[in-house]
């Protein structure tokens, strides 16, 4: 890549990271700008926009609702699109679609790739698109258009495939908090924590950050005890539900 | 050309494995696994053991000699409607739950849609005395009641989907998810020749022993042990696939898959997959499947719950794709009118899926000579409200 990534950029940064994950077009269609413009304000160092699918497998209740709302208010790839045309005018901070792979596939994934470079997109996470597959079809063109695909590890992923997607990746590695869906969790218990430190000391050569489970500041600083830094979407989606989208910066300043 | 699945799991370009890396270690397990457990000689043994005495298998080839003189042919029907539960379906629960075992595993889990497959894995898990959870859509569960209470008189939860739009494909986004927060201790029973690898080859390999039976009782018949035909009823493809399976590489062997026009092919109101489906993911297989042109999986109809899936097997998708199979769709109205004759001239009420099969019999001709066989997948008792409300019995 030529040009650094703001995704490489953000993470030689010193501090734990706060992502954030919303469902694009929730809960109204045209949110979605206004949304990631009040997350960076309120300090949030990176963003991922949930491009809906029909068929979330690996969600839990909260983002499935949030992506049929999406659904039915008439959200779809082209749109999206459209939205964030002029989203780099004003925002600065890595942004991230988070989305299966389906959509991606039927827009055609070279387009996909060129239409997110367009529009100022850092990276990609499409947790149905397995590395094997990425790596024989898609990986050039990802990096011909400068996107970071970021892969997912879990507490039962083997050590072997563990270095083998710190391999495959140039960013982060998106760490699964448990063996879940998304939505939010009680707290972590000791099975986590020996999880957090058993990859902490593989000395990965990518940082870590951890998704699933993440609600409020105390599980925030658990999770990034040991990790770079932690994702909340599910809460996230929750409080955009009850609040609306006028309360962003009170939710983030809950967090840290 | 081969029409079986290659090293990688795939169908030509269909199949594959597209997981969240959740699911990965659970069916890289069984990747691993299925097929050395398969040929281990005691598992060989149970399994058939129990297709015998349990299923009462093998199901008769039965020459339907007034079928037969109608339409000028010769047409020998596959019994598996005569199987313990009424359907093909409990050949792969056997399989399942022996596999299942072999794994370790202690809890059960699959989605149903009208409520056959669910049927069959509670029955295998009441056999086994193994801990059983089905998820089925909320809508489903409303008009499939007898099959629910089936289901619970065998010991089996059944957990309502309430996701999407509540049916098959919902229940089974939701038995991913619960085999994703219970990765461990839990074996996920799929009701078709679909999901990611190694799924339809296992399951496929599980019906198989329909095509094998047919080879052996059509030579004694025929003296021959190739029909010219092979006819099924394909949704996901289960029982096509078992009638296919031994016959794939044998080209003179003509392959005819029948898919559910439902309303008809363009009335919006369809389940025909090879003629609307685009190629996409659906339940961790690429494979084809009918969708929105933003990529969104969209609800097919299909008077016949078993044929309502927006998807078909990748083995399915490849023989269209290459030309193998010939794909042939059914209206509702054909569909039922087919039911009713082959229950008026040979005395066996079908299961609608299979009635689907039956009525390519009025489009389709075939030589006096030719010898076809029909797989009756399963039986009409569930059916029967929905036979009385269309011909007002």
């Amino acid at each position: 890549m030529t040009i650094e990534n703001r995704i490489q950029k953000k993470i030689q940064e010193d501090k734990k990271l706060l992502s954030i994950y919303f469902t694009a077009g929730y809960p109204n269609l045209n949110d979605t700008v206004k949304i990631i413009k009040d997350l960076e304000k309120s300090g949030v160092d990176l963003i991922e926009i949930g491009l809906p699918f029909s068929d979330p497998l690996a969600d839990g209740p909260t983002i499935q609702e949030s992506s049929t709302v999406a659904l039915n208010n008439g959200m779809h790839s082209e749109l999206l699109f459209e939205h964030l045309k002029d989203i780099r005018k004003t925002v600065s901070i890595p942004l991230i679609i988070m989305g299966y792979f389906n959509p991606m596939f039927q827009y055609g994934v070279e387009a996909f790739c060129k239409k997110c470079q367009e529009i100022g997109i850092d990276g990609l996470i499409l947790p149905d698109l397995p590395l094997d597959v990425y790596q024989n079809e898609y990986e050039l063109v990802f990096k011909k258009y400068g996107l970071i695909n970021v892969f997912l590890i879990t507490p039962q992923t083997s050590e072997e495939r563990i270095l083998a997607i710190d391999n495959a990746s140039d960013g982060f590695i998106y760490m699964v908090s448990s063996a879940s869906t998304t939505g939010a969790k009680k707290g972590f218990g000791k099975e986590q924590k020996a999880y957090f430190d058993r990859i902490s000391e593989m000395q990965l050569k990518n940082p870590q950050i951890v998704g699933f489970g993440i609600s409020n500041s105390q599980t925030f600083d658990q999770a990034t005890e040991k990790a770079k830094g932690a994702i909340i979407g599910s809460a996230f989606i929750k409080h955009l539900t009850q609040k609306g989208t006028e309360k962003i910066a009170e939710f983030v300043a809950g967090i840290r | 050309m081969s029409y079986h699945v290659d090293e990688k799991g795939y169908y030509g370009e269909f199949g594959g494995a597209f997981i969240p890396e959740m699911l990965y270690p659970n069916c890289e397990e069984l990747r691993q696994n299925y097929i050395q457990i398969m040929e281990e000689p005691s598992f060989h043994e149970e399994f058939h053991q129990l297709l015998k005495d349990y299923v009462g298998r093998p199901s008769p080839l039965y020459f339907a000699e007034r079928l037969s003189n109608k339409y000028n042919t010769k047409i020998y029907l596959k019994r598996e409607d005569l199987n313990h539960t009424g359907a093909h379906k409990v050949n792969n629960t056997i399989g399942q739950i022996l596999m299942a075992k072999q794994l370790g595993k202690n809890r059960i889990i699959a989605e149903t849609g009208a409520g056959q497959h669910g049927v069959a894995t509670a029955t295998v898990c009441a056999l086994m005395g193994i801990e059983c959870v089905v998820y089925m859509g909320e809508i489903d569960i409303a008009r499939q009641a007898p099959n629910v209470a089936r289901m619970k008189m065998l010991g089996a939860e059944v957990r309502p989907a309430l996701s999407g739009s509540k049916t098959l494909k919902d229940a089974t986004n939701e038995a991913i998810r619960d085999w994703i927060n219970n990765p461990v201790d839990t074996h996920y029973i799929i009701g078709s020749v679909v999901g990611p690898h190694p799924y339809p080859d296992m399951v496929a390999r599980f019906q198989s022993v329909i095509s094998k039976e047919i080879k052996a009782q059509l030579l004694e018949k025929e003296g021959r042990e190739n029909p010219d035909y092979v006819v099924a009823c394909v949704g996901g493809g289960s029982n096509a696939a078992g009638a296919y399976y031994h016959f794939l590489d044998t080209p003179e062997v003509g392959i005819i898959a029948v898919e559910a026009a439902g309303k008809g092919i363009h009335s919006g109101e369809s389940a025909a997959t090879s003629a609307l489906g685009k190629v996409g993911i659906i339940h961790g297989s690429k494979t084809l499947l009918m969708q929105t042109e933003d990529g969104q999986i969209t609800e097919p109809y299909s008077i016949s719950a078993g044929l309502d899936y927006p998807g078909v097997g990748p083995l399915h998708a490849h023989l269209f794709k290459s030309g193998r199979g010939e794909f042939i769709s059914i209206t509702d109205d054909d569909a039922m009118k087919a039911g009713m004759e082959l229950s008026k001239l040979e005395g066996i009420i079908p299961a609608i899926e299979s009635s689907h099969a039956f009525a390519i019999l009025k489009q389709r001709k075939f030589n006096p000579s030719d010898v076809v066989v029909i797989n009756l997948s399963g039986r009409g008792d569930k059916d029967l409200q929905n036979y009385i409300d269309y011909f007002n019995l």
